[in-house]
């Protein structure tokens, strides 16, 4: 049994061998670029769109949703990250349901180049939405002592963010695998179904997650009224609770 | 014994404790979690959309130690690097 999809060498251009994961990665990639194609061809601003327009519909505006009520921010500059990469995880996981097919999410190149990518962001957006000095200031709150906590924290989230994705994904690869030695057949089809339900759900926390971490570095340009504002309403709730 | 032997049957007990008793901590809080989640819809079930959304997110980061676990354990098994030490040893 492999750990890995990297492991697993599809073939070879002129001597660099290409894993399963970049395969896969590719016909994902592929899938998405097709589809995106022919469902933006026929955009009309009817009162009756066509399905496809209707599920696009439903996908941006539940994702610009979900950004403005995580950031409380206008959705615009993050939704093609963000977005992205949802669409990009839960595809991924989703096309378990074929056979043969090997998750690129269960490799951890995959998901570490995926956490990079949010490690880069988080900086991209925090500069542009407050400047370089703010931006940096913010790593030394509440004191110039908490630096160093701050950019271990910076690096450790993104490598559980890495892990986690990995983890799961894997998880259910090596489950299946070992079911499918010890009882065939029907149970390891009831453990899928549930990987499509995991799967699914680790997409919609991989972007909740990276754009928690890109509106926690946009809160340096946050009022301070706005973040009593917040302390208050959540230390209220928390007294609620305790009283409760 | 042999090298590989002692490897082998140290990967696979530490393992199992591994997953054993790094699984009792995160399924605690993720009941307790789950149970205040469901305390507070019930108490009030206008916000069961930011309650579940809140609850989702905060039990992946409670089953992430698990997940580590979980990694840790598979790559003991599958891909201990302690067998590419011993393994030219024990082959020649």
């Amino acid at each position: 049994m492999e750990i890995t999809p990297d492991t697993h060498i599809v073939f070879t251009v002129a001597g660099i061998a290409v894993s399963a994961t970049v395969v896969w990665t590719w016909v994902v990639m592929a899938l998405l670029v097709a589809l995106s194609i022919a469902m933006t061809r026929n955009l009309t601003s009817d009162f009756a769109p066509s399905r496809w327009q209707n599920f696009l519909e439903a996908l941006i505006g539940e994702t610009r949703r979900q950004i403005a009520e995580v950031s409380h921010h206008d959705p615009g500059p993050y939704l093609p990250f963000i977005g992205t990469l949802f669409v990009f995880i839960a595809t991924s996981n989703l096309l378990i349901v074929f056979p043969g097919y090997e998750p690129p999410t269960a490799s951890l190149s995959t998901t570490a180049a995926l956490a990079l990518s949010v490690l880069v962001a988080v900086p991209i957006y925090g500069i542009a939405e407050s400047g370089l000095w703010r931006y940096l200031k913010n790593y030394m709150e509440p004191t110039v002592f908490m630096l160093p906590f701050n950019v271990i924290g910076e690096v450790s989230r993104t490598i559980a963010l890495a892990v986690r994705l990995y983890g799961n994904a894997m998880s259910g690869v090596v489950l299946a695998g070992i079911l499918i030695s010890i009882a065939p057949f029907l149970f390891p089809v009831v453990l899928k179904l549930l990987d499509l339900l995991i799967g699914f759900i680790q997409a919609y926390i991989f972007s909740v997650l990276a754009m928690v971490y890109i509106a926690s570095a946009l809160r340096a340009r946050r009022g301070n009224a706005v973040a009593s504002a917040d302390a208050e309403a959540s230390s209220a709730t928390k007294q609620g609770n305790q009283g409760a | 014994m042999e090298p590989h032997v002692v490897i082998a049957a140290v990967s696979i007990l530490t393992a199992g404790l591994t997953i054993g008793i790094g699984v009792i901590g995160p399924s605690l809080g993720e009941a307790r979690a789950a149970a205040s989640a469901l305390e507070a819809i019930a108490r009030q079930p206008d916000e069961a959309n930011t309650i579940t959304r809140t609850l989702f997110v905060s039990l992946a980061m409670i089953e992430s130690t698990a997940i580590y676990c979980f990694v840790v354990s598979m790559i003991l098994i599958f891909a201990n690097p302690f067998w590419n030490a011993v393994l030219p040893k024990a082959g020649g």
